[in-house]
Protein backbone atom coordinates (compact mmCIF):
# COMPACT_ATOMS: atom_id res chain seq x y z
CA UNK A 1 0.00 0.00 0.00
CA UNK A 2 1.73 2.92 -0.97
CA UNK A 3 -1.21 5.37 -1.53
CA UNK A 4 -0.75 8.59 0.58
CA UNK A 5 -3.73 9.94 1.51
CA UNK A 6 -4.57 13.50 0.89
CA UNK A 7 -7.78 14.74 2.14
CA UNK A 8 -6.73 18.18 1.28
CA UNK A 9 -8.65 18.62 -1.81
CA UNK A 10 -12.06 17.05 -0.66
CA UNK A 11 -11.90 19.37 2.26
CA UNK A 12 -10.73 22.14 -0.47
CA UNK A 13 -14.01 21.15 -1.79
CA UNK A 14 -16.35 20.91 1.45
CA UNK A 15 -18.27 23.83 0.48
CA UNK A 16 -19.35 22.47 -3.00
CA UNK A 17 -20.16 19.18 -1.23
CA UNK A 18 -22.53 20.41 0.99
CA UNK A 19 -23.99 22.32 -1.78
CA UNK A 20 -24.36 19.10 -3.26
CA UNK A 21 -26.38 17.68 -0.54
CA UNK A 22 -27.84 20.78 -0.54
CA UNK A 23 -29.13 19.42 -4.00
CA UNK A 24 -29.82 15.78 -3.59
CA UNK A 25 -31.92 16.57 -0.59
CA UNK A 26 -33.95 19.37 -3.10
CA UNK A 27 -34.14 16.38 -5.60
CA UNK A 28 -35.29 13.82 -3.31
CA UNK A 29 -37.80 15.35 -1.03
CA UNK A 30 -39.57 16.84 -4.13
CA UNK A 31 -39.24 13.26 -5.41
CA UNK A 32 -41.24 12.02 -2.44
CA UNK A 33 -44.17 14.58 -2.43
CA UNK A 34 -44.14 13.32 -6.36
CA UNK A 35 -44.14 10.20 -5.06
CA UNK A 36 -46.69 10.48 -2.62
CA UNK A 37 -49.36 11.92 -4.71
CA UNK A 38 -48.86 9.62 -7.19
CA UNK A 39 -49.51 6.90 -4.77
CA UNK A 40 -52.47 7.70 -3.36
CA UNK A 41 -54.16 8.93 -6.12
CA UNK A 42 -52.75 5.22 -7.91
CA UNK A 43 -54.26 3.25 -4.72
CA UNK A 44 -57.59 5.78 -5.61
CA UNK A 45 -57.45 5.01 -9.08
CA UNK A 46 -56.32 1.40 -8.70
CA UNK A 47 -59.33 0.15 -7.08
CA UNK A 48 -61.51 2.78 -8.88
CA UNK A 49 -64.78 1.07 -10.51
CA UNK A 50 -63.57 1.90 -13.77
CA UNK A 51 -61.92 -1.15 -15.04
CA UNK A 52 -59.47 0.54 -17.55
CA UNK A 53 -58.60 2.76 -14.82
CA UNK A 54 -57.64 -0.24 -12.83
CA UNK A 55 -55.46 -1.32 -15.95
CA UNK A 56 -53.81 1.91 -16.49
CA UNK A 57 -52.56 1.94 -12.76
CA UNK A 58 -51.60 -1.90 -13.03
CA UNK A 59 -49.53 -1.72 -16.30
CA UNK A 60 -47.72 1.66 -15.23
CA UNK A 61 -46.76 -0.25 -11.50
CA UNK A 62 -45.27 -2.93 -13.95
CA UNK A 63 -43.84 -1.38 -16.46
CA UNK A 64 -41.82 1.18 -13.50
CA UNK A 65 -40.89 -1.50 -11.52
CA UNK A 66 -39.49 -3.68 -13.90
CA UNK A 67 -37.40 -1.15 -16.09
CA UNK A 68 -34.08 0.17 -14.38
CA UNK A 69 -34.34 3.68 -12.88
CA UNK A 70 -31.57 4.58 -15.43
CA UNK A 71 -33.36 3.57 -18.57
CA UNK A 72 -36.08 5.56 -17.17
CA UNK A 73 -34.32 8.74 -16.03
CA UNK A 74 -32.63 8.69 -19.96
CA UNK A 75 -36.32 8.37 -20.99
CA UNK A 76 -37.64 11.29 -19.98
CA UNK A 77 -34.35 13.20 -20.52
CA UNK A 78 -33.14 12.37 -24.10
CA UNK A 79 -36.54 10.71 -25.84
CA UNK A 80 -39.69 12.60 -24.83
CA UNK A 81 -37.38 16.00 -26.10
CA UNK A 82 -38.17 14.06 -29.26
CA UNK A 83 -41.70 14.53 -29.16
CA UNK A 84 -41.23 18.03 -27.98
CA UNK A 85 -41.26 17.86 -24.13
CA UNK A 86 -37.45 18.96 -23.35
CA UNK A 87 -37.24 19.31 -19.25
CA UNK A 88 -33.83 20.72 -17.51
CA UNK A 89 -31.78 18.50 -15.60
CA UNK A 90 -33.24 18.95 -12.48
CA UNK A 91 -36.86 19.06 -13.50
CA UNK A 92 -36.38 15.55 -15.07
CA UNK A 93 -34.60 13.99 -12.25
CA UNK A 94 -37.50 14.84 -9.88
CA UNK A 95 -40.13 13.33 -12.49
CA UNK A 96 -38.06 10.10 -12.87
CA UNK A 97 -38.00 10.17 -8.89
CA UNK A 98 -41.33 10.95 -8.29
CA UNK A 99 -42.37 8.56 -11.28
CA UNK A 100 -40.26 5.76 -9.90
CA UNK A 101 -41.34 6.25 -6.22
CA UNK A 102 -44.59 6.50 -6.74
CA UNK A 103 -44.86 2.90 -8.55
CA UNK A 104 -43.56 1.54 -5.22
CA UNK A 105 -45.48 3.87 -3.26
CA UNK A 106 -49.10 2.92 -4.82
CA UNK A 107 -47.84 -1.01 -4.10
CA UNK A 108 -46.84 -0.08 -0.36
CA UNK A 109 -50.00 2.38 0.73
CA UNK A 110 -52.21 -0.18 -1.45
CA UNK A 111 -51.41 -2.82 1.12
CA UNK A 112 -52.00 -0.66 3.74
CA UNK A 113 -55.27 0.29 2.64
CA UNK A 114 -56.32 -3.72 2.48
CA UNK A 115 -55.21 -3.97 6.04
CA UNK A 116 -58.09 -1.71 7.43
CA UNK A 117 -60.92 -3.58 8.34
CA UNK A 118 -63.91 -3.47 6.03
CA UNK A 119 -66.05 -2.46 9.13
CA UNK A 120 -64.38 0.75 9.26
CA UNK A 121 -65.50 1.72 5.23
CA UNK A 122 -69.11 0.57 6.48
CA UNK A 123 -69.75 2.70 9.60
CA UNK A 124 -68.50 5.89 7.33
CA UNK A 125 -71.32 4.53 5.09
CA UNK A 126 -73.83 4.14 7.72
CA UNK A 127 -73.44 7.71 8.54
CA UNK A 128 -73.84 9.11 5.31
CA UNK A 129 -70.50 10.11 4.04
CA UNK A 130 -69.12 9.33 0.51
CA UNK A 131 -66.59 7.31 -0.58
CA UNK A 132 -63.99 9.98 -1.40
CA UNK A 133 -64.84 11.14 2.18
CA UNK A 134 -64.41 7.93 3.92
CA UNK A 135 -61.25 6.96 1.83
CA UNK A 136 -59.50 10.36 3.33
CA UNK A 137 -61.01 11.31 6.33
CA UNK A 138 -61.39 7.33 8.05
CA UNK A 139 -59.09 5.04 5.86
CA UNK A 140 -56.20 7.05 4.80
CA UNK A 141 -54.37 7.82 7.84
CA UNK A 142 -54.42 4.42 9.62
CA UNK A 143 -53.55 3.04 6.27
CA UNK A 144 -50.75 5.19 6.31
CA UNK A 145 -49.76 4.28 9.85
CA UNK A 146 -49.58 0.92 8.77
CA UNK A 147 -47.06 0.71 6.11
CA UNK A 148 -45.20 3.49 7.64
CA UNK A 149 -41.87 1.61 8.23
CA UNK A 150 -42.00 0.03 4.35
CA UNK A 151 -42.68 4.05 3.26
CA UNK A 152 -39.86 5.45 5.05
CA UNK A 153 -37.49 3.09 3.69
CA UNK A 154 -38.73 3.10 0.19
CA UNK A 155 -38.05 6.86 0.84
CA UNK A 156 -34.64 6.51 1.77
CA UNK A 157 -34.00 4.29 -1.38
CA UNK A 158 -35.27 7.35 -3.26
CA UNK A 159 -32.78 9.24 -1.54
CA UNK A 160 -30.29 7.26 -2.39
CA UNK A 161 -31.33 6.50 -5.87
CA UNK A 162 -30.63 10.51 -6.76
CA UNK A 163 -27.09 9.88 -7.51
CA UNK A 164 -28.14 8.34 -10.49
CA UNK A 165 -29.35 11.72 -11.80
CA UNK A 166 -25.64 12.52 -12.54
CA UNK A 167 -26.05 10.29 -15.35
CA UNK A 168 -27.74 13.64 -16.63
CA UNK A 169 -25.61 16.13 -14.99
CA UNK A 170 -28.33 17.23 -12.53
CA UNK A 171 -26.39 18.66 -9.58
CA UNK A 172 -27.10 16.83 -6.50
CA UNK A 173 -23.99 15.27 -4.62
CA UNK A 174 -22.67 12.46 -6.90
CA UNK A 175 -21.93 14.76 -9.96
CA UNK A 176 -20.09 17.70 -7.65
CA UNK A 177 -17.63 14.53 -6.16
CA UNK A 178 -17.23 13.36 -9.42
CA UNK A 179 -16.33 16.67 -10.54
CA UNK A 180 -13.66 16.97 -7.92
CA UNK A 181 -12.38 13.99 -8.39
CA UNK A 182 -12.01 14.62 -12.00
CA UNK A 183 -9.97 17.60 -10.86
CA UNK A 184 -7.92 16.12 -8.15
CA UNK A 185 -7.41 12.17 -9.13
CA UNK A 186 -8.63 11.76 -5.24
CA UNK A 187 -10.99 8.64 -6.09
CA UNK A 188 -10.26 7.24 -2.48
CA UNK A 189 -11.20 10.70 -0.27
CA UNK A 190 -13.55 11.98 -2.63
CA UNK A 191 -15.72 8.70 -2.54
CA UNK A 192 -15.64 8.06 0.70
CA UNK A 193 -16.12 11.37 1.61
CA UNK A 194 -19.84 11.26 -0.64
CA UNK A 195 -20.71 7.74 1.23
CA UNK A 196 -20.44 9.28 4.49
CA UNK A 197 -22.54 12.66 3.37
CA UNK A 198 -25.21 10.19 1.85
CA UNK A 199 -25.30 8.33 5.30
CA UNK A 200 -25.85 11.67 7.15
CA UNK A 201 -28.30 12.21 4.49
CA UNK A 202 -30.25 8.94 4.97
CA UNK A 203 -30.05 9.57 8.66
CA UNK A 204 -31.44 13.20 8.68
CA UNK A 205 -34.43 12.01 7.16
CA UNK A 206 -35.45 8.76 9.04
CA UNK A 207 -35.36 11.55 12.28
CA UNK A 208 -37.49 13.57 10.25
CA UNK A 209 -39.63 10.36 9.53
CA UNK A 210 -39.79 9.67 12.86
CA UNK A 211 -41.27 12.59 13.71
CA UNK A 212 -43.38 13.24 10.80
CA UNK A 213 -45.03 9.59 12.32
CA UNK A 214 -45.09 10.87 15.91
CA UNK A 215 -46.57 13.89 14.83
CA UNK A 216 -48.69 12.95 12.71
CA UNK A 217 -49.83 9.27 12.67
CA UNK A 218 -49.67 7.44 15.90
CA UNK A 219 -52.51 7.46 18.35
CA UNK A 220 -53.09 4.49 20.96
CA UNK A 221 -53.91 1.04 19.88
CA UNK A 222 -54.30 -1.64 21.60
CA UNK B 1 -100.33 -6.82 14.81
CA UNK B 2 -98.11 -9.22 13.04
CA UNK B 3 -101.24 -9.22 10.91
CA UNK B 4 -101.19 -5.87 9.79
CA UNK B 5 -97.39 -6.72 9.25
CA UNK B 6 -97.52 -9.80 6.84
CA UNK B 7 -100.04 -7.32 4.94
CA UNK B 8 -97.62 -4.14 5.10
CA UNK B 9 -99.92 -2.03 4.17
CA UNK B 10 -97.83 1.27 4.51
CA UNK B 11 -99.72 3.38 6.95
CA UNK B 12 -98.84 7.35 7.49
CA UNK B 13 -96.78 6.03 10.85
CA UNK B 14 -94.70 3.29 9.00
CA UNK B 15 -91.06 4.10 9.04
CA UNK B 16 -89.62 1.30 7.29
CA UNK B 17 -91.36 -1.31 4.84
CA UNK B 18 -89.55 -4.19 3.41
CA UNK B 19 -92.19 -5.52 0.81
CA UNK B 20 -91.12 -9.50 -1.13
CA UNK B 21 -87.59 -8.73 -0.81
CA UNK B 22 -85.08 -11.37 -1.87
CA UNK B 23 -81.50 -11.66 -1.70
CA UNK B 24 -78.69 -14.03 -3.27
CA UNK B 25 -74.90 -14.73 -2.95
CA UNK B 26 -74.64 -16.35 -6.22
CA UNK B 27 -77.18 -19.35 -6.39
CA UNK B 28 -77.29 -19.32 -2.96
CA UNK B 29 -80.88 -17.57 -1.24
CA UNK B 30 -79.91 -15.29 2.16
CA UNK B 31 -83.18 -13.81 2.23
CA UNK B 32 -86.58 -14.98 0.98
CA UNK B 33 -89.47 -13.05 0.71
CA UNK B 34 -89.11 -10.89 3.33
CA UNK B 35 -91.88 -8.53 4.03
CA UNK B 36 -91.95 -6.55 7.24
CA UNK B 37 -93.74 -2.85 8.56
CA UNK B 38 -91.97 -1.33 10.78
CA UNK B 39 -94.14 1.69 12.31
CA UNK B 40 -92.11 5.04 13.94
CA UNK B 41 -91.23 4.13 17.60
CA UNK B 42 -91.90 0.62 17.43
CA UNK B 43 -89.08 -1.94 19.25
CA UNK B 44 -88.11 -4.92 16.81
CA UNK B 45 -86.28 -7.66 17.86
CA UNK B 46 -84.60 -10.07 15.56
CA UNK B 47 -83.42 -13.05 16.39
CA UNK B 48 -82.50 -16.50 15.15
CA UNK B 49 -79.47 -18.92 14.43
CA UNK B 50 -76.34 -18.07 13.42
CA UNK B 51 -76.96 -17.87 8.92
CA UNK B 52 -80.43 -17.08 9.19
CA UNK B 53 -80.45 -13.82 7.64
CA UNK B 54 -80.99 -11.45 10.51
CA UNK B 55 -78.07 -9.06 9.97
CA UNK B 56 -77.98 -9.50 6.59
CA UNK B 57 -81.79 -8.16 6.67
CA UNK B 58 -81.07 -5.22 8.90
CA UNK B 59 -77.82 -4.12 6.70
CA UNK B 60 -79.93 -4.17 3.62
CA UNK B 61 -82.20 -1.22 5.49
CA UNK B 62 -79.33 1.08 5.20
CA UNK B 63 -77.80 -0.21 1.93
CA UNK B 64 -74.57 -1.80 3.34
CA UNK B 65 -76.20 -5.17 1.47
CA UNK B 66 -77.85 -4.79 -2.17
CA UNK B 67 -81.09 -7.46 -2.35
CA UNK B 68 -81.99 -8.46 -5.97
CA UNK B 69 -85.53 -8.30 -5.84
CA UNK B 70 -88.22 -7.09 -4.01
CA UNK B 71 -88.85 -2.95 -2.33
CA UNK B 72 -87.68 -1.24 0.65
CA UNK B 73 -88.90 2.10 1.38
CA UNK B 74 -87.89 4.00 4.57
CA UNK B 75 -89.50 6.95 6.03
CA UNK B 76 -90.83 7.71 2.77
CA UNK B 77 -87.72 7.07 0.37
CA UNK B 78 -87.47 4.29 -1.75
CA UNK B 79 -83.83 2.91 -1.80
CA UNK B 80 -82.17 1.78 -5.11
CA UNK B 81 -79.44 0.06 -4.85
CA UNK B 82 -77.08 3.11 -5.71
CA UNK B 83 -77.39 7.29 -5.60
CA UNK B 84 -78.48 10.03 -3.59
CA UNK B 85 -81.83 7.64 -2.08
CA UNK B 86 -79.07 5.64 -0.22
CA UNK B 87 -77.26 9.07 1.14
CA UNK B 88 -80.51 10.03 2.45
CA UNK B 89 -81.71 7.05 3.91
CA UNK B 90 -78.48 6.62 5.51
CA UNK B 91 -78.00 9.70 6.99
CA UNK B 92 -81.54 8.99 9.03
CA UNK B 93 -80.60 5.49 10.00
CA UNK B 94 -78.03 5.38 12.31
CA UNK B 95 -76.11 1.71 12.81
CA UNK B 96 -74.81 0.11 15.70
CA UNK B 97 -71.93 -2.62 14.52
CA UNK B 98 -71.19 -5.95 16.45
CA UNK B 99 -67.17 -4.88 16.76
CA UNK B 100 -68.12 -1.01 17.39
CA UNK B 101 -66.22 0.26 13.90
CA UNK B 102 -65.27 3.50 16.14
CA UNK B 103 -62.80 5.16 14.30
CA UNK B 104 -59.00 4.32 15.94
CA UNK B 105 -57.72 7.67 14.96
CA UNK B 106 -59.98 10.22 16.22
CA UNK B 107 -61.13 10.92 19.99
CA UNK B 108 -64.07 9.31 20.87
CA UNK B 109 -65.78 13.62 20.06
CA UNK B 110 -64.04 13.35 17.21
CA UNK B 111 -65.86 9.69 16.33
CA UNK B 112 -68.89 11.71 17.01
CA UNK B 113 -68.64 15.02 15.15
CA UNK B 114 -67.31 13.80 12.07
CA UNK B 115 -70.77 12.94 10.03
CA UNK B 116 -72.47 15.66 11.23
CA UNK B 117 -69.52 17.87 10.22
CA UNK B 118 -69.23 16.69 7.04
CA UNK B 119 -72.15 14.38 6.10
CA UNK B 120 -75.06 17.29 7.41
CA UNK B 121 -72.62 20.47 7.22
CA UNK B 122 -73.67 21.05 10.71
CA UNK B 123 -70.58 24.11 12.33
CA UNK B 124 -68.24 22.83 14.62
CA UNK B 125 -69.17 24.04 17.89
CA UNK B 126 -72.81 23.12 17.41
CA UNK B 127 -71.73 19.20 16.22
CA UNK B 128 -69.82 19.30 19.61
CA UNK B 129 -72.81 20.42 21.65
CA UNK B 130 -74.62 17.67 20.52
CA UNK B 131 -71.78 15.13 20.79
CA UNK B 132 -71.40 16.19 24.19
CA UNK B 133 -75.23 15.69 25.15
CA UNK B 134 -75.60 12.60 23.58
CA UNK B 135 -72.06 11.15 25.74
CA UNK B 136 -73.50 12.63 28.37
CA UNK B 137 -76.63 10.33 27.66
CA UNK B 138 -74.50 7.27 27.15
CA UNK B 139 -72.85 7.99 30.64
CA UNK B 140 -69.32 8.48 28.93
CA UNK B 141 -68.85 12.54 28.90
CA UNK B 142 -65.50 12.25 30.88
CA UNK B 143 -64.00 9.54 27.98
CA UNK B 144 -64.72 12.27 25.20
CA UNK B 145 -61.27 12.92 24.44
CA UNK B 146 -60.00 9.83 24.78
CA UNK B 147 -59.06 7.29 21.50
CA UNK B 148 -61.48 4.13 21.12
CA UNK B 149 -58.32 2.26 22.28
CA UNK B 150 -58.28 3.85 25.83
CA UNK B 151 -61.61 2.57 26.66
CA UNK B 152 -63.38 -0.63 27.81
CA UNK B 153 -65.54 -2.42 25.53
CA UNK B 154 -68.85 -1.46 26.70
CA UNK B 155 -67.50 2.17 26.48
CA UNK B 156 -66.67 1.85 23.14
CA UNK B 157 -70.05 0.89 22.49
CA UNK B 158 -71.68 3.24 23.94
CA UNK B 159 -69.18 5.59 21.95
CA UNK B 160 -70.49 4.33 19.01
CA UNK B 161 -74.24 4.76 19.72
CA UNK B 162 -73.65 8.17 20.95
CA UNK B 163 -72.07 9.11 17.38
CA UNK B 164 -75.03 7.20 15.77
CA UNK B 165 -77.23 9.74 17.71
CA UNK B 166 -75.55 12.81 16.68
CA UNK B 167 -76.81 12.08 12.90
CA UNK B 168 -80.16 12.50 14.65
CA UNK B 169 -81.44 9.73 13.27
CA UNK B 170 -84.96 8.51 13.10
CA UNK B 171 -84.25 4.67 12.92
CA UNK B 172 -81.52 2.97 15.41
CA UNK B 173 -79.90 -0.50 13.90
CA UNK B 174 -78.59 -2.77 16.04
CA UNK B 175 -76.27 -5.92 14.90
CA UNK B 176 -75.63 -8.14 17.97
CA UNK B 177 -74.58 -4.83 19.74
CA UNK B 178 -73.42 -6.82 22.83
CA UNK B 179 -72.00 -9.93 21.30
CA UNK B 180 -68.56 -9.46 21.01
CA UNK B 181 -68.34 -7.90 24.78
CA UNK B 182 -67.13 -9.34 27.64
CA UNK B 183 -70.49 -10.62 29.87
CA UNK B 184 -69.92 -7.74 32.93
CA UNK B 185 -70.39 -5.03 30.04
CA UNK B 186 -73.12 -6.23 28.58
CA UNK B 187 -75.64 -4.81 30.67
CA UNK B 188 -74.53 -1.32 30.22
CA UNK B 189 -74.46 -1.18 26.88
CA UNK B 190 -78.25 -2.65 27.08
CA UNK B 191 -79.33 0.34 29.75
CA UNK B 192 -78.07 2.85 27.30
CA UNK B 193 -80.84 0.73 24.56
CA UNK B 194 -83.38 0.06 26.93
CA UNK B 195 -83.10 4.34 27.48
CA UNK B 196 -83.03 5.06 23.71
CA UNK B 197 -86.59 3.12 23.80
CA UNK B 198 -87.92 4.96 26.51
CA UNK B 199 -87.51 7.73 24.49
CA UNK B 200 -89.10 6.86 21.60
CA UNK B 201 -86.92 5.89 19.06
CA UNK B 202 -87.88 3.49 16.23
CA UNK B 203 -85.31 0.34 16.50
CA UNK B 204 -84.72 -2.88 15.02
CA UNK B 205 -81.98 -5.16 16.92
CA UNK B 206 -80.75 -8.31 15.70
CA UNK B 207 -79.57 -10.02 19.67
CA UNK B 208 -79.80 -12.89 21.39
CA UNK B 209 -80.94 -10.99 24.72
CA UNK B 210 -84.17 -12.09 25.68
CA UNK B 211 -84.49 -10.34 29.00
CA UNK B 212 -84.39 -7.33 26.78
CA UNK B 213 -86.11 -8.67 24.19
CA UNK B 214 -89.16 -9.48 26.84
CA UNK B 215 -88.63 -5.61 28.12
CA UNK B 216 -87.97 -3.48 25.20
CA UNK B 217 -89.89 -5.61 22.30
CA UNK B 218 -93.16 -4.64 20.75
CA UNK B 219 -92.22 -7.65 18.65
CA UNK B 220 -90.03 -10.86 17.86
CA UNK B 221 -89.39 -11.72 15.00
CA UNK B 222 -87.68 -15.13 14.65
CA UNK B 223 -85.82 -16.06 11.38
CA UNK B 224 -84.16 -19.14 9.49
CA UNK B 225 -82.94 -19.81 6.82
CA UNK B 226 -83.41 -16.67 5.37
CA UNK B 227 -87.51 -16.22 5.96
CA UNK B 228 -89.18 -14.69 8.58
CA UNK B 229 -90.66 -17.86 10.73
CA UNK B 230 -92.63 -16.18 12.99
CA UNK B 231 -93.04 -12.77 14.85
CA UNK B 232 -95.26 -11.85 18.08
CA UNK B 233 -95.31 -9.86 21.07
CA UNK B 234 -92.60 -11.05 23.23
CA UNK B 235 -95.34 -12.34 26.12
CA UNK B 236 -96.81 -14.43 22.92
CA UNK B 237 -93.23 -15.40 21.37
CA UNK B 238 -92.07 -16.72 24.36
CA UNK B 239 -94.44 -18.14 25.96
CA UNK B 240 -96.78 -19.65 23.38
CA UNK B 241 -94.23 -20.15 20.22
CA UNK B 242 -95.99 -21.65 17.42
CA UNK B 243 -93.27 -22.99 15.32
CA UNK B 244 -91.11 -26.17 15.85
CA UNK B 245 -88.30 -24.13 14.39
CA UNK B 246 -88.67 -21.57 17.11
CA UNK B 247 -88.98 -23.85 19.95
CA UNK B 248 -85.89 -25.53 19.05
CA UNK B 249 -84.37 -22.03 18.81
CA UNK B 250 -85.73 -20.95 21.87
CA UNK B 251 -84.97 -24.59 23.95
CA UNK B 252 -81.48 -23.83 23.01
CA UNK B 253 -80.97 -20.32 23.96
CA UNK B 254 -83.21 -19.92 27.20
CA UNK B 255 -81.68 -21.64 30.46
CA UNK B 256 -84.52 -22.75 32.16
CA UNK B 257 -86.47 -24.03 28.87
Amino acid sequence: MNYKFDFGPVIEGLPELLWGCAGTLGLALSGMVLALIIGIGGVLLRDSRLAPLRWLVIAFVEAIRNTPFLGQIYFVFFALPMVGIRLDPTLTAIIALGVNGGAYAIEIIRGGVQSINKGQVEAGLALGLSRTLIFRLIVLKPALRAIFPSLTSQFIMLTLTTSIASAISAYELTSVGQAIETNTFRSFEVYGVVTLLYLAMSWMLMQMFARINARFLLYPVK
Amino acid sequence: MSVAAKSVAITADTMIAMRGVNKWYGTYQVLTDINLAVRASEKIVLCGPSGSGKSTLIRCINALESYQKGEIVVDGVHLGSQGKAVDAVRREVGMVFQQFNLFPHMTVLENCTLAPIRSRGIPRPAAEETARRLLDRVKILNQADKYPAQLSGGQQQRAAIARALCMEPKVMLFDEPTSALDPEMVKEVLDTMIGLATDGMTMICVTHEMGFARQVADRVIFMAEGRIVEEAEPEIFFKAPQHERTKKFLGEILPHH
